[in-house]
């Protein structure tokens, strides 16, 4: 038996002149929760969909759970998970009307029915909410049940797109938790995302643009590289600091938060602290090194170069 | 614990069937609007249209029935065909048998000429008689002017004008004697109002699960293309018949609509008409993009319906172009099953065209739109 959830070969998908997703070699660990990170419109969604079988992939050879896709879609229908991006459930239906439903859809025998609806309505706090619509449901309820729609029929595998894009960040730290408690159970689970904090709660993370995989690894080993390389620079002239920095050919790119400005540099640069004050060192100013981000992780390694502009 | 039983399973594949159906009528049940839909429109419509549209009407399709053999016929004849209103399509050698073409819908009147036809000449009494199909009111007023047709106009010979106001025909008019518009349009208003709401509805309840995003969260369930179809019409088969027979019970108790056929044959030709008309729904289903598109494409079957069908014009007095499109759209032959079952109290084997016509449809329907539901959903 194989150990691993997905493997994936040079898979591509192009919609017209455009490729959605450029030659991707995945490696995804069974039991683990892996990551996609990458902007709007980098190929998580469509990658997401050609894993679960909804989309046949114009190149490449796709393996879920020991299955070859798209051939046995049918099958690997009862073995996976898939929490859509936008809500899918019927708003017009109770929790416990759209929880019914989806254990019919999936054959459930009767006791096993009852018996999972029971035990999901409580796990994911929507006991008291039962007979509520769901179109009637707050954002983070919503994503609630839409998680226990999706591991309803217990499935070995389960695809999140976006899933906490509608969510708070409190209720976004729930959610993961029960994540968690999946994964513990033996649930392989593969999120896709945009949030840092999020992806950073990843086993492992994959970072996609423009359909490419740029980088690959557990985010703490994505993180090294970066350390030494970041600092902060706290001035009262903050435009002319970063308009000097930014002609700076050693610097990647620099990024305003809040009153500091986050300044990334290109590898090779020996003293990353003395450096930057030695541009400055006729302006008003503070600067100190720093721990990198994912966010720093991002933009190194994507296409982002010196775009200064991103927040 | 995953469960890897084979998916193919009959039994499964009918469970998965009727989630879909139960799950559409507790979607029904809230949705006020489409509920009242299903009651009101029938309601509404049925009384607006208790009053009919009156037309001139030409070419009407009638039956001879000669057994005169006698030359007085034939020039008879030939002076009723030149006003135009009628068109000699067939002959019979009994009255009785053009009584079941009437009843079949295949003419609309018959002119019968006595064996005494001769000596009824002399005697200056009514020379034959009228059989007409009084259900259709525009007919039947097309055709009451031509009872007193002056026999100069027919008879050249001057000696045989009698110079006096006399009744050159006699009429029976069979199945609507009052000629009371509303025994027409009950009937009629059960393929308008099927049209409307089957094709309505199944077009729009497709694709409301797509554009509020639930056919995304379907797809990844075990359920197939062809379950989800069958679960998402089998509620709507359930409506059109009730708005049948909400119609038909109305115009029986309001309008004192005569219900002749038996009502199994009702109700068959209503199932017959409904499943062509859901696999149009079906088919703009997978055509539309939102519910306003489906509704837009829905309107436009539904007028050649309502104006083409006969529902509203006699069929025979369209020109030839339009009762092409006429014969392609279900309501034509809809309408025509149900006025000959519920007025004339014919039965479906004589109604074999028609019927032939609503399966072939139903079926080409259903394949095109399995066919095209495959790829909406890549």
């Amino acid at each position: 038996m194989s150990v691993l959830a997905i493997q994936t070969r040079g898979l591509t998908r192009r919609f017209g002149a455009l490729t959605a997703v450029d030659h991707l070699d995945l490696q995804i660990e069974k039991g683990t929760i892996y990551g996609f990170l990458g902007p709007n419109g980098c190929g998580k969604s469509t990658t997401i969909r050609m894993l679960c079988g909804l989309l046949t992939p114009s190149e490449g050879t796709i393996d879920v759970l020991g299955q070859t896709l798209p051939q046995d879609a049918e099958a690997l229908r009862l073995r996976i998970g898939y929490m859509t991006q936008k809500f899918s459930l019927y708003e017009d239906l109770s929790v416990l009307g759209n929880l019914r439903f989806l254990a019919q859809l999936y054959n459930l025998p009767g006791a096993v029915s009852r018996q999972r609806i029971t035990q999901v309505l409580s796990e994911y706090g929507l006991d008291k909410l039962r007979a509520q619509l769901a179109g009637s449901l707050s954002g983070g309820q919503k994503q609630r049940l839409a998680l226990a729609a999706a591991v309803l029929h217990e499935p070995d595998l389960l695809f999140l797109d976006e899933p906490t894009s509608a969510v708070d960040p409190e209720n976004r730290r729930h959610f993961w938790e029960k994540l968690f408690d999946l994964c513990d159970q033996g649930t392989s689970i593969l999120v896709s995302t945009h949030y840092m904090d999020e992806a950073e709660r990843c086993h492992r993370l994959a970072i996609l643009e423009a359909g490419k995989l740029c980088a690959e690894d557990e985010p703490k080993k994505l993180l090294q590289p970066l350390t030494g390389r970041i600092v902060e620079v706290e001035a009262d002239d903050m435009r002319t600091v970063k308009s000097r920095l930014q002609k700076l050919e050693q610097v990647r790119s620099s990024a305003q938060q809040g009153i500091r400005l986050r300044v990334l540099l290109n590898p090779g640069v020996q003293d990353s602290l003395e450096f930057v004050k030695n541009h400055l060192s006729d302006l008003q100013m503070h600067c100190q090194l720093v721990n990198p981000s994912l966010e720093d992780v991002f933009v190194q390694v994507t296409r982002g170069a010196r775009s200064g502009g991103r927040q | 614990m995953s469960k890897l039983a084979p998916v193919f399973k009959l039994s499964q594949s009918v469970k998965r069937i009727q989630a879909i159906v139960f799950k559409e009528f507790r979607q029904l049940k809230r949705d006020r609007m489409t509920f009242g839909m299903v009651v009101m429109i029938p309601i509404i419509q049925l009384l607006l249209f208790g009053y009919a549209i009156n037309t001139e009407v030409r070419g009407i399709p009638i039956a001879v029935v000669d057994m005169s053999h006698n030359a007085a016929a034939r020039v008879i004849e030939q002076a009723v065909v030149a006003t135009q209103v009628v068109e000699v399509i067939e002959r019979y050698p009994t009255p009785q048998e053009a009584e079941k073409a009437i009843v079949n819908g295949e003419v609309r009147a018959a002119l019968v000429f006595p064996p005494d036809l001769a000596k009824r000449i002399v005697e200056e009494r009514a020379l034959g008689q009228w059989l007409v199909d009084g259900s259709d009111t525009m007919v039947s007023s097309a055709l009451l002017p031509l009872r007193s047709m002056p026999l100069s106009q027919i008879f050249i010979d001057p000696a045989l004008d009698y110079g006096k106001s006399h009744t050159t025909f006699e009429v029976a008019l069979f199945f609507n004697p009052t000629r009371r518009a509303a025994v027409n349009i009950v009937p009629g208003l059960i393929g308008t109002i099927l049209t409307m709401t089957m094709i309505l509805f199944t077009s729009t309840a497709i694709v409301r699960e797509r554009e509020r995003g639930n056919l995304e969260l379907l797809i990844t369930t075990p359920i197939r293309p062809l379950e989800l179809m069958i679960g998402k019409i089998l509620p709507y088969i359930v409506i059109g018949l009730i708005q049948m027979t909400l119609i038909l019970a109305l115009g029986y108790s309001v309008f004192d609509v005569p219900i002749i056929g038996a009502l199994h044959q009702i109700y068959m030709a209503t199932l017959l008409f409904i499943a062509a008309s859901l696999s149009i729904g079906l088919v703009i289903s997978t055509i539309a993009k939102t519910q306003l598109q489906a509704m837009q494409m829905t309107v436009f079957i539904l007028l050649p319906s309502i104006l083409l069908s006969g529902f509203m014009f006699p069929f025979e007095a369209m020109p030839g172009a339009a009762q092409a499109i006429a014969e392609v759209l279900p309501a034509t032959h809809f309408m025509r099953m149900i006025r000959a079952i519920v007025l004339r109290g014919a039965e479906l084997p004589g109604l074999l065209n028609d019927a032939f016509w609503l399966m072939g449809f139903t079926v080409v329907g259903l394949m095109v739109a399995a066919a095209r539901f495959k790829k909406t959903v890549d």
